[in-house]
Order: structure tokens, then sequence, then C-alpha cells
């Protein structure tokens, strides 16, 4: 099987990408996704909330994608369901298997990841206690809820306030359980401030910053959570426990970018975001093969997904159609003073778009501070924002022409700094 | 009346019955919980010891040897996998090399090949062990094992060679009547001309049932961390650290399954189901297995687990009929090294049941069981040969470990097949990657419920109340 | 007269508001980034009301369940006796976004309607 584009993962992200990259002339495109249906994880995303930048109105998980599946659909792109990329070799040969084609590989010209993200696992997160039934991932109750109409429990404790588990504070409210209270490691929230106030403020959810499940009772099933206060070493502090009688405990750590088929293709990978090292083209060290959304890194808005995958989606097709694109020079963006990376890590002053987007998340809250560019030692740009936070993506505007201005600078530095 | 029954359905429970089941036997296996190996057995640290470290003269020390050298032709007969890497026992420059010496010495009295290694040679072999790591002792014999897979293949093969086995059947009660024993269960009462004591942390309370020689079984807690396969080729051989009173030290090793095994620790616990794991065990592990290997990634486990030596007080094994209850076979305090012994243990348990019976070769004996069969291991051309007759071979379930419906599917209907999610777990390793079941639950549980069949409010992680769901929503 | 501190919930920047009420009647609105900001901010503190995502049965679809949610904003109060009221929904597939899943819901005037398209089996 030949195409000139394959894109793995038939999300938010690989849908978006599907679209651009047939708007700017390609073809030949086959999206293998490994669920039953299009969308990923969107499906079970079932509050609003999504779409505010892309469409101007607030909908649904399943909506949003609703929307970009009807334009994958009307462009006639062919896509594979419930289907698995099984390896990516570094010459962009795809091996992939299902029920019906058994396994069969396809040799591609480019190919884009776009295969999300996971959760962190209670095992990652070494909670010591028993190993009852009951504790589940954030995102797995969501299934069970949303898409099977189970309830996987009764009374609830939730670990991690990102954005799945606040969400789920509220889902698993609403379909009769009792929510008792959400620990959070961190001092701050991981999630959004609105999810704060409409998921747990709405129903007296109680939330407890700095604090985490110090012992998991039950032998069967979860019978009760301890959670205590962590101190600045974020270690517990003995005398600060307090106990829940619950059935469950939902986990919401963390995401993980899904690189494990990067590896087989030899894709590198940034030791911060889990995701693909990527330049300005959104193209990884293997020639011809971009990443763009959760498996690069762990996006808050999905439709910060969509465009970026956009961007993967135009560059492919350019790709394709014209060939690696030679440029003397790469500069190098270098994430400093809070501002923990940046995607992409580089850029090609000379076969950059008009503009590009570099989006990065800060390692920390900061108040009233700003974002500054600089070009080499000089600053470009400082723009003041009045709260930054971890769970929230920033981003920093590069324009070409801009940069044509300082053709010898080596590094483009992002920093915080004082307003 | 049962001429054999045996309690447990561990690996030793396991063994015994599958080497009863050459004989021409009517034998059943009582177990407590819902799947076997799910207790000791199942929570260990995966490796067949090569036998110089029990003391010489010992049960351990015969059986360990023996159990060992019968793993080659076992794996082959029963399609599990064994993999002899090898172990290294590592001293560093505050230890005392005499140690060594010591081990060399019971290796010799035991009958196993060891050698000793000096820093070069070792660096060669094993880049990654600690920088103050001056010697070793080498044993080529040492090998690691899928626990899991090892009982499943015994105790298969022994149903599938006519032994009975009640599970979700709990021993409450013994009485030794004249000739045969009356076994109360929390569901029936069963005969049995003769009992096998294969109960792990519980065989002293069974034990204590029937005979005045009291035993007094420890459960000592052993925590491991796991680690994905990442790191699995950080050591290729078992690394054991040089033994101190509480048992082995942390060892560092692969698994047959490619992850990487950081454990155990030791602690003697009130609590024989107390496989909880603690903040300062975890936390331990990486600490001490700094002192044999270094740069173990601790960052990527991917889950920690405890489980429990049944650890006898007079140190050795027990096994053998108890003096004062004809037909009470004990086997019991199998600590380590009672994985490598197990298969040894059935055949010494079998043989002294034999004889007391009276019992006869099985002539229709089939000592070989296939194993869940792993398309990863076929190539293209015969994998799509088998999903053409099987289209579920196509389909992957666990996207982690790229487990599809076929091996789900075998995994269920086969002798002895799971019916709860560590059971569809232990069999295929679905659900045991980095991602730990998150995506892939959901997809088993409708498995389980359409193939076993059963309600999906049934569906267990384990057994008993391991409950997954609990109603539909609303509706709770 | 009285302040309140509220979170606008409107989009995912999250303004902090600061909301100045005397006799019941907001006089002043401070904090917020655009117009929706004070909207969010007059409406919370008079008659608050959300949207209600949830998801009912499908009877012959390809997928069990179909996600659904208030067609608009209803008040804040009602929202366990909407999700009460879907208990027992079941929808017959096929059932495309926007079908009413179930029509003026409680009483309030507002239709409960499908987020997802689902195929018949």
């Amino acid at each position: 099987m030949k195409y000139d584009l394959v894109i793995v993962g038939g999300g938010p992200a690989g849908l978006a990408a599907a679209i651009a990259a047939k708007d700017n002339g390609i073809d030949s495109i086959l999206i293998i996704e490994r669920d039953r249906e299009l969308g990923g994880i969107l499906n079970q995303c079932i509050h609003n909330g999504f779409g505010l930048h892309t469409f101007k109105e607030e909908l649904t998980g399943p909506e949003y994608a609703s929307r970009f599946i009807a334009q994958v659909e009307e462009r006639g792109i062919e896509y594979k369901l419930n289907t698995m990329v099984m390896d990516i070799a570094n010459d962009k040969t795809v091996t992939a298997m299902n029920a019906t084609d058994g396994m069969f590989t396809i040799e591609a010209k480019a190919v884009i990841l776009a295969m999300g993200c996971r959760e962190r696992s209670r095992g990652a997160l070494n909670i010591p206690g028993y190993r009852p039934a009951g504790i589940f991932s954030a995102g797995t109750a969501q299934r069970l809820v949303n898409i099977e109409g189970y309830m996987p429990g009764r009374r609830v404790v939730i670990l991690g306030s990102g954005d799945i588990g606040l969400i789920m504070a509220r889902r698993m409210t609403l379909e009769g359980a009792k929510v008792l209270a959400v620990a959070e490691l961190m001092p701050y929230s991981g999630g959004l401030k609105r999810n704060i106030v409409q998921c747990l403020d709405d129903f007296d959810i109680p939330l407890y910053l700095s604090h985490t499940v110090v012992d998991i009772q039950g032998k069967e099933r979860v019978e009760g959570i301890t959670i205590a206060e962590v101190g600045p070493d974020r270690k517990p502090i003995p005398g600060s426990e307090i106990h829940y009688d619950c059935d469950t405990l939902l986990l919401s750590c963390g995401l993980l970018p899904e690189n494990e088929l990067s590896k087989t293709a030899g894709v590198e990978l940034s030791p911060i975001t889990s995701g693909p090292v990527v330049n300005d083209s959104l193209e990884t060290n293997i020639e011809g093969v971009f990443a763009c959304g959760n498996v690069l890194h762990v996006h808050d808005l999905v439709d910060f997904v969509s465009q970026e995958a956009t961007n993967a989606g135009k560059n492919a097709a350019k790709y394709i159609k014209e060939g690696k694109q030679d440029a003397s020079k790469e500069v190098k963006i270098l994430p400093v003073d809070g501002v923990r990376y940046t995607v992409p890590t580089t850029v090609r002053p000379e076969v950059m778009d008009d503009t590009l987007t570099v989006r990065f998340r800060v390692g920390q809250v900061f108040k009233n501070c700003a974002i500054a560019t600089y070009f080499g030692d000089e600053l470009i740009s400082k723009r003041k924002r009045p709260v930054m936070a971890p769970g929230e993506m920033e981003q920093v505007i590069l324009k070409k022409s801009q940069l044509a201005e300082y053709p010898d600078i080596e590094n483009i530095t992002i920093k915080i700094e004082e307003a | 009346m049962y001429d054999v029954a045996i309690v447990g359905a561990g690996v030793v429970g396991s063994a015994i019955a599958r080497e009863l089941s050459k004989f021409k036997v009517k034998a059943c296996v009582i177990e407590k919980d819902e799947d076997v190996c799910n207790g000791t057995s199942k929570a260990n640290s995966a490796i067949v010891h090569a036998g110089f470290d029990a003391k010489p003269g010992t049960l351990k020390a015969k059986l360990n040897v023996r159990g060992n050298e019968m793993m080659d032709a076992l794996s082959k007969e029963l399609d599990f996998p064994f993999k002899r890497n090898g172990s290294l026992v590592v001293c560093t420059k505050d230890q005392d090399p005499a140690l060594l010496d010591e081990l060399v010495e019971k290796a010799k009295a035991n009958g196993v090949e060891v050698s000793i290694l000096e820093r070069e040679e070792l660096i060669e072999m094993e880049p990654n062990l600690a920088d103050d790591v001056v010697k070793a002792l080498y044993a080529p014999t040492g090998a690691i094992v899928c626990p899991f897979h090892l009982t499943m293949a015994l105790a298969e093969n022994a149903a599938d060679n006519g032994v009975e086995f009640f599970l979700n059947t709990e021993v409450t009660m013994i009485e030794k009547k004249d000739d045969f024993y009356v076994i109360t269960t929390d569901k029936d009462v069963i005969e049995a001309k003769t009992v096998v004591n294969a109960a792990g942390v519980y065989a002293d309370k069974l034990n204590n049932m029937v005979s005045e020689n009291k035993l007094e079984i420890i459960a000592r807690r052993g925590q491991y961390c796991l680690l994905d396969k990442d790191a699995g080729n950080h050591v290729s051989k078992t690394i054991f650290q040089l033994p101190s009173k509480m048992g082995k030290g942390v060892l560092v090793t692969p698994t047959v399954h490619g992850n990487l095994l950081v454990g155990p620790t030791a602690e003697d616990i009130d609590d024989k189901e107390g496989i909880n794991t603690t903040a300062d065990g975890l936390g331990s592990l990486g600490v001490t297995s700094a002192q044999s290997v270094k740069n173990v990634p601790m960052r990527q486990v991917i889950t920690s687990f405890a489980g429990l030596r049944a650890h006898e007080v007079n140190g050795d094994f027990v096994i053998g009929e108890a003096e004062d209850a004809k037909g009470f076979f004990n086997a019991a305090g199998i600590e380590s090294p009672g994985l490598s012994s197990a298969p040894a243990i059935g055949e010494m348990v079998a043989s002294l049941v034999a004889e007391s019976l009276g019992l006869e070769k099985n002539p229709d004996f089939n000592g070989t069981r296939k194993g869940i069969l792993n398309p990863a291991t076929l190539s293209m051309e015969e994998r799509n040969e088998l999903i053409k007759k099987q289209p579920a071979y196509g389909n992957i379930i666990c996207r982690c470990e790229m487990i599809s419906e076929g091996e789900i599917l075998d995994a269920i209907h086969r002798t002895l097949g799971a019916r709860s999610l560590d059971g569809v777990k232990r069999r295929t390793r679905a659900g045991m990657g980095r991602c730990q079941a998150g995506f892939c639950s959901p997809k088993t549980m409708e498995i389980l419920e359409r193939e076993v069949p059963m309600s999906m409010f049934d569906v267990t992680k384990n057994g008993k109340d391991a409950k997954i769901v609990y109603g539909y929503n609303k509706k709770i | 007269m009285e302040t309140r501190d509220l979170i606008c919930i409107g989009c995912p920047l999250g303004c902090s508001l600061k909301v100045t009420l005397e006799n019941g009647e907001v006089t002043e609105v401070v904090g917020n980034t655009c117009p929706n900001g004070e909207k969010y901010a007059k409406k919370e503190c008079t008659n608050p009301t959300r949207i209600v995502t949830s998801s009912v049965r499908v009877k012959g679809g390809k997928i069990n369940m179909v996600s659904c949610k208030t067609k608009e904003d209803i008040p804040k109060g009602m929202i366990f006796d909407i999700c009460k009221a879907m208990e027992n929904v079941v929808v017959d597939a096929p059932v495309a976004i926007g079908d009413v899943v179930l029509a003026d819901v409680c009483g309030t005037g507002v239709d409960v309607i499908a987020t997802k398209n689902i195929e018949a089996k």
C-alpha cells in the first residue's frame, strides 16, 4: 500500500491535520484510528466549553469532533477504524493491523504523529497502600460513565486537580455519586479556574491544595483513603492526615504524550514534554515525520490542538510537494526563567511561515509578570500577564519579517520577567 | 471420596497436583480465591535461584537445585517463559569479600556451578553495576521465569489430566476420621483419604487443625517496584546484594517479559493479608538498589506491589507427612527459594502421597500444554493466516502491550480460564503495561461480559467483592 | 453595600471579578476582560444559570449511550432535578446532533438535545 501521507491517530489533531493537508493539495491521505470511531478523547468529553476560539461558540466535545469529522467526510479523506499502528520505521514505512485487513504495511512520503496522550497511572505515582478495585484514572472513569453508562463508584475521592479530574467530580456528582474531596499535591490547581468554579464550588466539593494520598485501604474494593498535607518539599506532614470512608479513588495527576511509536521510528524526544523535538514546521528529527497535538506536548485547550495540527498538515503537504526545505540556518529557542519548554525548539528564519506561534508552559504560578522575548541579547517584546499558571499554555508569536532584521542571532530566548 | 485433596492453588499446590496427575488418582485442589496463583506465587522476585545460597543439607538446598534443573524441560513441556540469564551476587568495597568465599563453599556443597569475577570482567558484563562494586559471585544457572505462567501451566496441565479445581472455596475446618479427612469449606464438605497442605501463609492454620506438632508461619512482606520496558535492559543478569540477616537484600533483575524489577524489602508483619505497600518501603528500594546497580531509572516505575513470604520459624521448608496425622502431608513454610523449588516439591510430595496410597502410574498422562499464543512471535504471513481464520487476533485491545482480542478469548476459554480483569491480565499481559489498564479495562470488561458470559456488575478485578462498576448511571 | 468575588466561567481565561451589589442589584463589576464577564457577574449574582450535560441510553445504536445537553442555560438550582428527569430516558437510534432527547425539561422551557450522532446498528 502506498499513500502520500499517513496520519497516526484520528482524534482532534489527526482530523485537523488531514483537513489541512487535503486543502493544501494532497489527495492521497490515510488516517489510522485505533478506536471504533473518529474523534479521539473528545467523544468522552461530553461537557461543554470547547471551540470558543475555533467556532466562536461553546460546544461539547462530541459536537466539536463532529464538525471536524464532517469536514473529513466531505473531502473524502480515507480512514481506517479499529486499526492499530504497530510500528513506524524511519523510512516512513508504517505497519498496522486490524481484524479485516490483517497486518499490512504502508509506504508513506510523510507521516504525521497524532497519537495523543495517556494518563499517569497509580503505579507511576507510586502511591502506597493496598491494590484493590476502585482505583481509576479519571479518564477511564469518564469513559465508563459517559460512553458505557456504568458508574464506577458511589463515594469518591479524587487525587489531582487536572481538568479531567475536576470535570469528573461534577459528572460523578450529577450521576448520583458523592465526591468527598479533591486533593492536589501542588499549592495551585492544575486545571482551569472555570472548572474549579463550576465543577467543585457549585457542588460544595472541597479542594485541598498541597495535599496528597498517603494510604489506600481495602483488600478487595477501596474502603478508605487517607490524604495528608505536604510541606514545601512535597513530603507528607505527619499529623495532618484526613481519612475518608469511600469506595473509589480517581486519579487526575497529569498526562503523558504516547510516543512509543515515535521511538520505533527513531524520533528524538524532549525529556521535559516527553514529546518529539520539532522545528518550526513541526517536523521531527526524521525528515518527513511531523507531530502535533497532545503527542507533541500536552495542551490545555483543544482549539490550540486544532491550530497546531492545521500547521502540521500544511507543512506535511508542502514537504510532500516540494521536498526538504533547505535552510542554511537554524535558530534555537531557549526557555529560561520560569519557561519550562517551548514548541517548537528551533526556527529556520529563511523557510518559516510569516508568523510562528511558539507555545510553552510556565513552571510555577506567576502574578503580574511579563513574557519577554529576546533575539540574542536584545529585548524584542514584553507582554504583561496578570496571572500565569502551569495548567495553562502560553504563547509568543514570532514574525518572519522581524527575524529577518536580525540575521546574526544564534538564539531566541523566552523568559518570565517582572512586569 | 477423593484420594487426595490439595489445599492451595499456588505454584506449590499446582506443582503437586500436576505431579500427582501422573498417577491414577482422584484428586482435587481447593482454593479460596477466584484464580490460581493469587497469593505468594503472584508477588515475588520471579527468579529461579541457582541454589548456592541455601544451607547445605537442608530441604531448601536440595529442592532448589533439583527445581532449577527441572525448569528447562518443564518450560518446554508446559510452554511458559523461562530464561537462564545468570545471576551475580555483588560485593562492594565496604563489604567483606570473605562472604563471597562462604557462598562459593556453599555452592560447592550444593553442587552449583559458580565463579568469582573481578570488577573489569563484571563491568563488561553489566556496565551499570555500582561504582563501588569490586567483585561478584557469578552463577550461570541463575534464571528468570514468569510465576503466573509457571503456576497456570502446572494447574492447567493438572486439570487437563483429571485433577478437579474448586476455586472460590475456602477451607474452614479439617477433621481427621479413622482413615480419611472431612474438609469443611464455605461451599461444600469434601472428603479425602489424604490431604496436602499447600496453603502458603495459612499452612500453619491448616496443620494446626490436625496435628499437635504446631507450625508457626510468619508473613514476611516484600515490596517491589516494576519498571517500564524502556528500563528492561538496564541489567541483563539478576543482581543480588550480599545476604543480610533479613533476607537476600534488594535485587535488580530483568523479567522474562522485558521489564525491570527492583525489590524486595523484608518486613515481618502480623496480617496474613497485609499486601499493602508503604511509602518507607517503596522509598527504600531506590536507595538500597543503588548499592549494587547505578542509575536505576526509578522514575519509570509503572507499578509497585507487595507479596508475603511464608516464613516458618524454624527456617527450612516443612515437607512430609505429619507424624501424628497419617495421610496429612505438609508443603509448608515455602518461602524463597520456593518458586525455584516448586517443581521439585511437587515431585517429592506426589511421590510421598503415591507411596502412601499405593497409586499406579497413569498411562494416559499427557504432560504437554500449549500456552496462550503470542502473535508477536509470528511472521507477518503467519499472523495474517491466523487473523484470516480468527479475526479477533487482528483486534488490539491492550495498546501498551499490543495484546489482541484473540489472546484474551484464549485466556477466557482455556482450561481454568480467566474470569476477572486480573485473570486476563496475568494470562495475557493485557493491562500490565505502562498505562496500567487505563485504556483497555472497559474493553476487557465487555469481552468478559460477552464471553463468560457474566453481568457487567459481576466483573471484578480479582474476585469476591472487587467489583469494578456498581450500576447504571443515575441508578446507584 | 455588599461585594462578591467571582471567577468568570464564560471562557477558559477565568477572569477574577469583583462585584458590588446594593439591595440585591449589581452596581459595579471590575476585573472582567470582555463584556461577557459583566453579563456573567450580573446573572451569577441575581439568577445563576448553567448548561447541564449528561448522557442517556440509546436503543438499537452502534453505541449504547448518547451525550446530551440542555440547549440553553437552566437555573443553577435545578441541576439535580434535570439530571433526575433524564434518569429513565431511552432514545431510539439513529440519533443526530440537535435531536430533542427530552422536551421542556422540568418545565424550564428548555429542551435537552443530543450532542452526538449515533448510527443505528
